[in-house]
């Protein structure tokens, strides 16, 4: 299936010498929610700029649905819906006008039908006749969303949908991206709450220092890169790990109070028993037993660690 | 051409006018009536005819281009210089619209607004002034250029500017002074032969004389010169304002 984004060998140096990105190559699948995660300053703002127009690439291309964002822009453009990280809003103007105005700007005939009911999906129809500066930061956050989906694009930037949003809200706002992307709308959205690629993503990109380290569907991600913890409670605790359990992954914290087993997530569970069974052979009693699955939030900051202590 | 693009933007341009009416037409309406009640009537009636036109008479058409050339300039580069500066630039820059269109939004809703006004200064004018005009269509051709002409500048200015300061700068500084020592209040032959000399660098002379000729047929230069610097100022102004599109100045980085 040919790529909805195809970006290719793209790299932007800013005028200060910064360099934003470094040769990204990322092909977006039709249909998909795709996350990019990364630390502040990875380069995912200027990754998503760059798609939509608003930066100009040092080198590379990117074609949206087969055409090329610069040299055939009209075309690309049209497809595309930008909810930007920074909040940016008209402040005198009523809340409807600028969506309807969205829609213009995006070459749509007035439609006030489909107008209505972005404006309703997103909780601000009753705020339709409100100045758009009596809003408060979420609802600027969901105005400038319903402007993104005003001019009905087939692919849709979320660059942090939800800072600044509340829980309920939040859970709405994946409803809806999910909706969309129910319709045949590809979604690529980047945040920091790990929790939310989790809970949305189909594939999980990871982007640092301008380079993307991995792109993963996201159970694969999970599976791959997941690891498993065991956390015994001790009776007594111990002053060191005894002779008999030499030679395991064993780690011991909490003043000697617990001990812990690290292992992977699909390696087989005869570990356990045999690490169980040691432990007792050894005359090492415990009072509780939990195990805890990392998650992606975990996988990520090992990721984005292995990488900085790499390129140190 | 992308109809709607345009038509958005120019309806959301207009949009603005009449929400801040008070502003972008009251206020030059009337301080424009002041000029008229003390240059026209109070002071006017003691002073000498100028080539046969009443001093209240000949200092109409000075006046409507001053105003329509600071409405031009401050009414485009708000128009850009406002969403650079909250930020909704974003959606005009990632929009399936060209630059050209882009202009043609902005620039064609400033100058449509100067136009509007200027036509308002005129009718008004009559309730203090008798005058004539003697070539109605150069007289409207004239307005409408100009009005463009200097929207373009202020559309450039208002890219240019990264401050409020910068936004009214230009007007202050530079076309105030022009249009006020280009013959707005008097006629050129009246300077000492040397200054009238040097009144020849000031473009503003041109589009003051030019719009007079239309008046009342007479005029400090040519009005073969006079439009042919108008066309000459708008063709600059087009080049820069293709040039900044052009390298993303300001506009992109
Ligand atoms: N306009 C600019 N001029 C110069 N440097 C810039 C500009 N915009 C971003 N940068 C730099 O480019 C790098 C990447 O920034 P970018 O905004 O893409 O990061 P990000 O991944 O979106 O971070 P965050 O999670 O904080 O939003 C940073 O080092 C930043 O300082
Ligand atoms: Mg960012």
């Amino acid at each position: 299936m040919q790529p909805i984004i195809s970006v290719q060998q793209l790299e932007k140096t800013y005028e200060g010498g910064s360099q934003a990105l470094k040769k990204v190559d990322l092909d977006i699948e039709p249909g998909e929610i795709f996350a990019l995660l990364g630390p502040n300053g990875a380069g995912k703002t200027t990754l998503i700029s760059i798609i939509c127009g608003l930066v100009t690439p040092t080198s590379g291309r990117v074609l949206a649905d087969g055409h090329d964002i610069i040299s055939d822009f009209r075309a690309a453009r049209s497809k595309i819906g930008l909810v930007p990280q920074e909040l940016a809003t008209n402040a005198f103007e009523h809340v409807i006008t600028t969506v309807r105005f969205s829609r213009g700007l995006f070459g749509k005939p007035p439609n006030e039908a489909h107008i209505e009911k972005v404006l309703r999906d997103l909780s601000l129809w009753d705020k339709r006749h409100t100045r758009t500066m009596e809003l408060s930061g979420g609802m600027k956050r969901r105005l400038m969303i319903a402007k993104a989906l005003s001019h009905e694009p087939r692919i849709l930037f979320l660059d942090e949908p939800t800072a600044g949003v509340d829980v309920e809200l939040r859970r709405e706002m994946w409803d809806m991206v999910r909706q969309l992307r129910e319709k045949g709308v590809t979604i690529i959205l980047t945040t920091h709450y790990i929790e939310e690629a989790e809970e949305m993503a189909d594939r999980i990109g990871v982007i640092n220092q301008g380079r993307i380290i991995l792109v993963d569907r996201k159970d694969a991600l999970m599976k791959k890169l997941g690891r498993k913890e065991l956390r015994l409670s001790l009776h007594e605790p111990l002053a060191a790990l005894p002779e008999a359990l030499n030679g395991t992954d064993l780690e011991l914290v909490d003043e000697g109070y617990q001990l812990i087993y690290r292992f992977d997530a699909q390696s087989d569970h005869d570990d356990i028993s045999n690490l169980l069974h040691r432990l007792s052979t050894a005359g090492i009693q415990y009072r509780d037993l939990q195990t805890r699955e990392s998650s992606l939030e975990d996988i990520f900051v090992d990721l984005v660690h292995g990488e900085q202590e790499g390129s140190a | 051409m992308n109809y709607y693009s345009i038509r958005a933007i120019y309806i959301f341009e207009m949009s603005r006018t009449w929400r801040t009416l008070l502003q972008s037409i009251a206020t030059p309406v009337i301080s424009t009536c002041l000029y008229f009640v003390v240059f026209g009537s109070a002071i006017g009636s003691q002073m000498m005819d100028i080539d046969g036109v009443s001093y209240g008479a000949f200092i109409v058409p000075g006046l409507i281009m001053l105003t329509l050339l600071m409405q031009s300039v401050s009414n485009a580069s708000f128009g850009i210089y406002f969403p650079k500066f909250n930020g909704t630039i974003y959606e005009v820059m990632s929009a399936p619209i060209s630059y050209i269109e882009i202009v043609i939004g902005y620039v064609g809703a400033a100058a449509t607004k100067s136009v509007v006004l200027g036509l308002i200064i005129l009718v008004t004018a009559r309730l203090f002034v008798d005058y004539q005009i003697d070539h109605p269509v150069w007289m409207f051709s004239f307005l409408v250029l100009t009005a463009i002409t200097f929207s373009f500048l202020g559309f450039i200015i208002g890219i240019w500017a990264d401050g409020f300061e910068k936004l009214q700068i230009v007007p202050m500084m530079v076309v105030t002074p022009l249009t006020f020592l280009g013959g707005t209040f008097y006629s050129i032959d009246m300077l000492p032969s040397f200054w009238q000399g040097v009144t020849l660098l000031n473009p503003m002379v041109y589009l003051v004389s030019g719009f007079r000729w239309a008046f009342y047929g007479t005029s400090d230069v040519h009005i073969a010169i006079s439009l042919g610097m108008t066309l000459g100022f708008l063709a600059s102004f087009v080049a820069i304002t293709w040039w900044i599109f052009k390298t993303g100045y300001k506009l992109k980085s």
